[in-house]
């Protein structure tokens, strides 16, 4: 049974509906997820799309936003979602991540009272499946040099460039493709089926398998005003969708953590090495220590970064700070798991070398380790590095 | 419509499970609990029946605060209301005495249907869901496969030994203890979660259900003597070789031992 890291008694500071979330996804994720995953990514690298209807039963996606058919939790509840998910996959806590934070959570912001109507309780649904395309081949941390293009033709909108790396891209519904125009970056909804509009998927990833990433493409497609979202206006828009897609990572990447450390606190107890177990090594008791700290310390900011995110007190820097130190840590466990597993860490009956490969993805995605460090230093300096 | 479902909460089944200083049950800090499975699949039997038409599910459960997880998980899969029936008094009762707790509340509730499930993973007794349809005085059926409603009450297919089924029609108000696996039992959603905690869960003592001195340790006619792990045996040997090999040498055996 799968019971996590609790060592600074954390549960006591949950409300009873957050660790009744947290237990219910828990219990899905072992009893649906568990089974699938390991063919899903060994044969042909999919997300197992016969599980979204009953992701969407559970209210996973959207989970912290309000009305239009969510569930209104709080930020730690969704955190933990996120957490529970992740500890499945990086590639299941992706989809949700995506459905929620990138796509839902913009048309909720930035949405007409129309776009939210037609999107919003359909996506919540899980019907309609979205993507987020703001990553262009050629500028992924500098997204804002992006050369998609929406310009104005009579009451509508023209639209040419392409995105890459896009998470559920060629499952995609609806596509939220962020364009400069004249007056700046706006956010641009595009209907599956629209004419000049293409998703391509990307093959040969090492990582994330169990997910979908794609490339889309724009050829003079053609969009109404009513498919732009009103309120964005700016880069403010697309960052502000990946500070709550961070925030969500922040978590996620404890459950993956957790996960590798209670497959192999398991095994080290029960594997025999030279006349005793693994675990009664002081090598083993070394890394593990280091590891279950680790996790507490993430645990301890994404706690705290939820509070405030509840009381609106988050700033966008701390989401930064947790993002790159939990990613940066997850890794280490996932690494660290990996290697005491021994031969066993290189095949896929344990999911170390899974969590550590799709880790590697998490460290690149949605700012990378490096561009956090720079948000960091120069929240710290005042000054922007060169 | 109105339905109680009875709701035990038990050892997680997976969790590692230590006996206690006494030695007459588990040691109960630090483990996680779980609505009992066959509880489950009632309440999923009646909020299917409530999906179907109109019910009110009112769930019950006895026991200590923790209880009301239990009970939280189920308003937060649909159902409408909740009773903890929580006394220290009622510790230590034999399934007679949580049968009389569960029937008070049950005269309480006049509810039509009782559902529940047909034992418990931990104590495995089977004894409270006949004995409480007896102190209610209503018809009841153990080893539920199937209810299907059926003039004024609910035709039930029962598990007997070697898979035959039994099929007996119970008229309303009556008692139903279903056997699992009877339905695919579904997850509180996150929408649900949050909508229970606006929902009302009541908490009523012993005294409250006129049960005072009746119930607990004191009333009990059985009671616990022992828990303990079973002993490992000894003397066993494993014998090997051929089939011709192992059964000469085996009837050796028993002809040295003056069996045969």
């Amino acid at each position: 049974m799968f019971e996590g890291v609790d060592f600074m008694l954390l549960d006591e500071e949950l409300a009873d509906e957050e660790i009744l979330a947290r237990d219910t996804v828990r219990n899905w994720v072992t009893q649906e997820f568990m089974p699938v995953i390991q063919e899903h990514v060994r044969k042909d690298g999919s997300f197992p799309m016969e599980l979204v209807p009953g992701i969407a039963e559970l209210g996973l996606f959207g989970a912290n936003l309000h009305g239009y058919g969510c569930a209104g939790m709080s930020n730690v509840g969704y955190g933990l979602v996120m957490q529970e998910l992740e500890r499945g996959d990086s590639g299941l806590r992706s989809f949700a991540s995506v459905q929620g934070s990138l796509c839902m959570y913009p048309i909720h912001a930035f949405g007409s009272e129309a776009q939210k109507e037609k999107y919003l309780p359909a996506m919540a649904a899980g019907e309609s499946i979205g993507c987020f395309g703001l990553t262009e081949p050629d500028f992924g941390s500098f997204a804002q040099g992006m050369r998609t293009k929406a310009v104005r033709k009579g009451d509508g909108w023209i639209l040419n460039g392409t995105k890459r790396w896009i998470t559920n891209g060629s499952l995609a519904h609806v596509s939220i493709v962020w364009a400069q125009t004249e007056e700046g970056v706006r956010g641009f909804l595009i209907d599956r089926g629209t004419p000049g509009f293409e998703a391509r998927d990307i093959k040969g990833k090492f990582s994330l398998r169990g997910s979908v990433t794609s490339e889309l493409f724009l050829q003079d497609v053609e969009l109404s005003e009513e498919n732009r979202l009103p309120e964005a206006k700016g880069m403010k828009g697309p960052l502000s969708c990946l500070t709550q897609a961070r925030y969500g990572i922040a978590w996620g990447v404890i459950g993956a953590a957790m996960a590798c450390f209670d497959e192999v606190v398991e095994y080290s107890r029960e594997r025999i090495v030279q006349g005793g177990p693994l675990a009664s090594k002081q090598l083993t008791q070394a890394k593990l220590a280091d590891m279950f700290t680790e996790i507490t310390k993430a645990q301890l900011l994404a706690h705290r970064l939820g509070r405030l995110k509840d009381e609106g007190k988050l700033h966008h820097t701390m989401v930064s700070m947790a993002k790159r130190n939990n990613v940066d840590i997850a890794l280490q466990v996932a690494r660290v798991s990996r290697d005491l597993l021994g031969a066993n860490g290189i095949v896929d009956d344990y999911q170390a070398m899974r969590h550590m490969v799709n880790l590697e993805t998490v460290r690149t995605y949605e700012g990378t380790h490096d561009i956090h460090t720079l948000i960091l230093g120069e929240h710290i300096t005042k000054m922007r590095a060169l | 419509m109105k339905i109680l479902v009875c709701l035990k909460q038990v050892p997680h089944q997976d969790a590692r499970l230590d006996i206690d200083g006494a030695g007459t049950w588990i040691k109960e800090d630090g483990i996680k609990f779980e609505i009992n499975s066959y509880d489950t699949f009632a309440l999923e039997e009646a909020l299917r029946i409530k999906d179907a038409g109109e019910a009110e599910v009112v769930v019950v459960s006895i026991g200590p605060d923790r209880v009301t997880q239990a009970l939280r998980t189920a308003l937060g899969m649909g159902a409408d209301r909740a009773i903890h029936v929580k006394d220290a008094e009622i510790d230590g009762s034999d399934t007679l005495g949580i049968a009389k707790v569960l029937a008070a509340v049950a005269k309480e509730e006049s509810p039509d249907l009782v559902l529940m499930g047909l034992m418990s993973d931990d104590g495995n007794a089977s004894a409270v869901p006949p004995m409480m349809a007896e102190l209610m005085g209503v018809p009841s059926a153990t080893a539920v496969m199937k209810a299907t409603p059926e003039g004024d009450g609910y035709r039930c297919e029962r598990e007997l030994e070697g898979g035959a089924l039994e099929v007996v029609d119970l008229a309303k108000p009556c008692l139903i203890a279903v056997q699992s696996g009877l339905n695919q039992v579904r997850y509180a959603s996150l929408k649900g979660i949050m909508a229970a905690k606006k929902k009302p869960m009541d908490t009523k003592s012993a005294g409250d259900l006129g049960l005072s001195g009746v119930v607990g340790a004191a009333g009990a006619k059985a009671q616990i003597e022992k828990i303990y792990a079973p002993v490992r045996g000894e003397g066993a040997e494993i014998i090997e070789g051929s089939t011709d090999e192992v059964v000469t040498q085996l009837v050796g055996k028993i002809k040295e031992l003056g069996l045969l």
